[in-house]
């Protein structure tokens, strides 16, 4: 599983979104290639087609392609929606478990 | 570098989405404590405090507590921060406060202001009694163990000092012109 973790130096909230998926890779037993990469320019993150900070791409895949979509390509702060509807800087941990059991092959427990 | 605590509140005058200019002495007067936000429309931190800073302003306005936002974006560089968005987001989130525009960004450096959301806290006399974040969670309103902002409008009501008077405002930086 190759994981790319894209952030923007000035949103905060990066630190605690890597700790949160290096514990979630932990807990479900995976191996990943992570690869950190830090966004400095909008040439930079126009390039990567960067949403915000930060970005988490599964093998290729964002966590949240929709999301995504909903973010305009740029250096600034990403918005996710939590599952009770509110909006937060730091991807929600169930969809970071999804992202990574799917990229897994697993299937997600009802 | 921001206001220091016990420094008094510099003066502005600014548009407020509802098309009325509002000044600091407007805001000041009468106020038992007056919350200054720089703010915006599209930082996300913003938006997870937003709902908790329209509650505390609810709590506490029937004690003479005022709040006011301000957006210093350069929306053209954010379009999601131009007046017209602020307008409707103060509609649509039906703000119990003003929403006011610093165009010239020339309030958030007479502030210190670095990032959305930042809050500056004044007493009845118009001095910076706290400084910093809303509370101490961005990212879960329900694992909040410090509520900076509530602590520091109950002892500046009850003629005190803030237990906690400075925190480092945590949020989307400024986008400066």
């Amino acid at each position: 599983m190759n994981i790319e973790f894209l952030y923007f130096e000035d949103c905060p909230s990066h630190a605690a979104a890597l700790e949160r998926l290096r514990d979630l890779l932990g807990q479900e037993n995976l191996r990943a290639d992570l690869r950190i990469v830090r966004v400095e320019s909008d040439e930079q993150a126009q390039s990567l087609r960067f949403p915000g900070s930060p970005t988490i791409r599964v093998d290729g895949q964002d966590i949240d392609p929709v999301g995504a979509a909903a973010n305009p390509v740029g250096l600034s702060c990403r918005v996710y929606r939590t599952s009770d509807g509110r909006s937060t800087p730091l991807p929600p941990e169930d969809l970071l478990r999804e992202a990574l059991r799917r990229a897994a092959g697993r299937r997600t427990p009802d | 570098m921001a206001l220091k605590i016990g420094a008094d509140a510099p003066a502005f005058e600014l548009k407020n989405v509802d098309g009325n200019t509002v000044s600091l002495e407007s805001l000041k007067d009468g106020a038992s404590a007056l919350a200054i936000v720089f703010s915006c429309n599209h930082c996300p931190y913003v938006l997870a405090w937003e709902d908790r800073l329209i509650q505390i302003a609810r709590d506490y306005a029937g004690k003479g507590v005022r709040f006011a936002l301000i957006n210093a974006n350069d929306p053209v560089k954010y379009p999601a921060d131009s007046f017209p968005e602020m307008q409707s987001r103060a509609r649509m989130k039906s703000y119990p406060f003003p929403y006011l525009f610093d165009e010239t960004q020339e309030v958030a450096r007479a502030y210190g202001a670095e990032r959305t959301p930042e809050v500056f806290l004044f007493d009845a006399s118009g001095r910076l009694v706290y400084h910093g974040a809303p509370d101490d969670n961005y990212d879960d309103p329900s694992a909040v163990k410090k509520h900076y902002l509530r602590e520091a409008l109950d002892a500046v009501l009850a003629g005190g000092t803030p237990p906690v008077a400075e925190t480092p405002p945590v949020g989307c930086t400024i986008k400066w012109k």
